[in-house]
């Protein structure tokens, strides 16, 4: 052993021995010994993971690809809509479970970014508005993103027992720094003069947050999320190793077997799944005035269908809507 | 200017500002050593962005703060709305201490009694022309109905009316600062700050939009601060100017006084090319009767043309050009004065009239 050498200048590292991973495993154990304390977080997340899941397993396939289309056509357009409508039929149609198996994916994901959401935003924000914040954040964002997944994969089994929960923490680890870091980037990178306008005028620092920064934020800030949103599902596969159910768990198996045809199911399935999500939050991130700058509810199936709902309301704001174009000449 | 109300609105009292970390050091130090700017920024590290700065403005009054680009003036400003904070000194406005309120009072005098129109327009691209204008009234959780009808005048002030649901990047530049004026305006506020509004345009539209600004100034009379970097928009719009130089208020006056009695080289470098035609009155260049006639054999004066004392040079000139005799300057019936015409060119000229003849004609 290293300890037993003479001590040498030149090579100081192997003659000293500071037994960083005897520590570590001492941590391990005071947690291990005190998990009861993590209990209610646990159950929290189960029953968050569970009923999301029964929620997207009790509404039939075809219902909810059709609602996924839908929901695709609002936020994206026709066109997304087409393709996440062909993307979830070469999904359900690679197997007979493959469609109930993605929603079980799709549940672990969904929870994951949920949390990513409420942990990463408000984190993202603090950070866009103190430099101290963000550079001390900086390297535990850096260590979730590059830290192997295995290295923290046993300490949250040992912690949480195997199964979703602990997927879901695994998954919130490795997805989560995208969206505080986008969050920061989109803060900082709103205009300043624009902050001051808002503020000569008797904003409060909430209402400068809400009317002025998160809404000029907001193309870069979806575009974290939507990083969030792929990085949770590439982490579907490493998570079916604590026994996470799912597509993940579909390709392990497969592996496990070396059935090359089964893999190639579950990992088609998975990338579907990506398509979809990709596709639509992107919908999403583009601005309104990319589409003509028309309000969500003017486009899309709910346009359709609005003008029956608020009939009313329509006809008022008709009236107001001014005829333009012919006052161009003032500027002449 | 004749104000009927000569209160004052706003009050500078000796604002500091020097930006740094060691601000309050380097303050010290210029107050103790008299140091000199380039040496604080040696020795403190710190950027001196306004010395000792006094001024008031009183209701209604237009004041024009001019000065090369940094020389501090846009820091100056946002002192009277509190966006910058003091080193050193304080700015009353109507009374108060915005130095001594808390958040919420300032809130609530930024979003009603004061509005503020940028160089950079600095409008909010996610809000239509409407909700940009009604943003002061929004904070302050004023009901849509109200907004509307706000909106709607304050658009219409400003001849923008049926533009009100385009958004700013549809909009051209004039039009975006006329969007940025309607804001300033909606709240009705007692002051407005005006940061180089005009300065990003181009010349055309830049006197458009300032006589659309002085004829809303003329209509609602509110009292302004105004930044420009432009003397000739200075004496078109100001009722006093203030000339500043590296953060220092070199001479505080009227049009007609920075013109004619420059504080020091720097100002009068300044206004060596403005026209003095439109800015100097008879009574500046004019002398008394008596004098006048020591000199000169007084025939008939009934052929002599008339003036009054605060017509311009402008107007001198016409009725100079028409007659050989010099011109009576009356005030009520009274004759107060002459202009002669050697005292009139020398008047455009901005010199003395008792300024050195070149050439004798003989």
């Amino acid at each position: 052993m290293a300890t037993e050498q003479s001590f040498n200048i030149l090579d100081p590292f192997s003659s000293i021995d500071l037994n960083i991973s005897d520590r570590a495993d001492g941590i391990k154990g005071w947690a291990i010994s005190n998990r009861e304390v993590l209990e209610p977080i646990k159950s929290v997340f189960n029953s968050m993971i569970v009923s999301i899941e029964q929620a997207l397993l009790a509404v039939p396939p075809l219902v909810m690809l059709l609602l996924i289309v839908l929901i695709a056509w609002q936020a994206a357009g026709r066109r997304v809509a087409i393709i996440v409508a062909v993307c979830l039929s070469v999904l359900g149609f690679l197997s007979p479970d493959a469609w109930q198996l993605a929603m079980t994916t799709l549940a672990i994901v969904v929870a994951a970014v949920i949390t990513c959401v409420v942990i990463g935003l408000p984190l993202g924000i603090l950070a866009g508005k103190s430099d101290r914040f963000e550079t001390s954040i900086r390297p535990v964002l850096d260590t979730m993103q590059t830290i192997p997944a295995f290295v923290y994969l046993v300490p949250v089994v040992m912690l949480l027992g195997i199964g979703n929960v602990s997927g879901v923490i695994v998954t919130i680890i490795f997805a989560l720094p995208p969206l505080v870091r986008l969050t920061s980037l989109g803060i900082r990178g709103v205009n300043e003069s624009v902050v001051e306008a808002a503020r000569a005028f008797g904003a409060s620092p909430s209402q400068i947050l809400f009317k002025v920064e998160l809404p000029l934020a907001k193309p870069t800030i979806l575009a974290g999320l939507n990083q969030t949103i792929m990085l949770s599902l590439s982490m579907v596969v490493i998570a079916s190793m604590i026994s996470v159910r799912g597509l993940g768990n579909e390709v392990l198996r497969a592996m496990g077997r070396l059935d090359a045809g089964k893999a190639i199911v579950g990992g088609l399935g998975i990338v579907m799944l990506a398509i979809v999500l990709d596709r639509i939050t992107q919908g999403i991130g583009q601005s309104s005035r990319d589409r003509g700058r028309q309000k969500w509810w003017h486009h899309g199936p709910v346009g359709l269908i609005a003008p029956f709902i608020t009939k009313k309301r329509e006809n008022s704001a008709a009236n107001t809507v001014p005829t333009i174009n012919t006052e161009r000449t003032n500027e002449a | 200017m004749t104000k009927a109300n000569q209160e004052e609105v706003i009050r500078c009292d000796g604002i500091w500002k020097i930006f740094g970390q060691k601000s309050g050091q380097a303050l010290e130090a210029i107050r103790r050593d008299g140091l000199t700017k380039r040496e604080i920024r040696e020795r403190f590290d710190c950027v001196v962005g306004v010395q000792d700065a006094s001024f008031s403005v009183k209701r209604g009054e237009i004041f024009c703060i001019m000065g090369l680009s940094g020389s501090g003036k846009s820091t100056l400003i946002r002192h009277i709305n509190r966006l910058i904070e003091p080193t050193a000194g304080s700015v009353i406005i109507e009374g108060q201490n915005v130095n001594a309120m808390n958040a919420r009072d300032l809130r609530a005098l930024r979003a009603e009694r004061i509005g503020m129109v940028f160089q950079s327009m600095a409008l909010m691209p996610h809000r239509t022309v409407r909700e940009n204008v009604v943003f002061s009234l929004e904070v302050r959780g004023i009901d849509e109905d109200r907004r509307n009808k706000v909106a709607r005048q304050s658009i219409e002030a400003v001849d923008l009316s049926g533009w009100e649901n385009k958004y700013p990047d549809e909009l051209s530049g004039g039009m975006q600062q006329r969007v940025g004026l309607a804001r300033a305006i909606a709240a009705d506020p007692t002051i407005l700050l005006m940061d180089e509004p005009f300065s990003a345009l181009d010349p055309l539209i830049r006197k458009q939009l300032q006589t659309t600004f002085m004829k809303l100034s003329a209509e609602l009379h509110k009292t302004t601060v105004f930044i420009t970097h432009d003397l000739d928009e200075a004496i078109r719009i100001g009722d006093r100017i203030a000339i500043m130089k590296d953060g220092v208020l070199v001479q505080i006056g009227t049009p007609e006084q920075i013109v004619t009695e420059p504080a020091d080289d720097y100002v009068s470098d300044f206004v060596a090319g403005i026209s003095k035609l439109d800015l100097v009155t008879a009574a500046r260049v004019m002398q008394p009767l008596e004098r006048y006639g020591q000199a000169n054999p007084i025939g008939d004066m009934s052929m002599w043309p008339v003036a009054r004392a605060e017509d311009k040079l402008n107007a001198l000139v016409d009725l100079a050009v028409g007659t050989e005799h010099p011109i009576l300057i009356k005030e009520q019936g009274q004759t107060v004065g002459v202009v002669t015409k050697r005292a009139l060119l020398r008047g455009i000229q901005g010199r003395d009239e008792s300024a050195p003849v070149m050439a004798e004609v003989h």
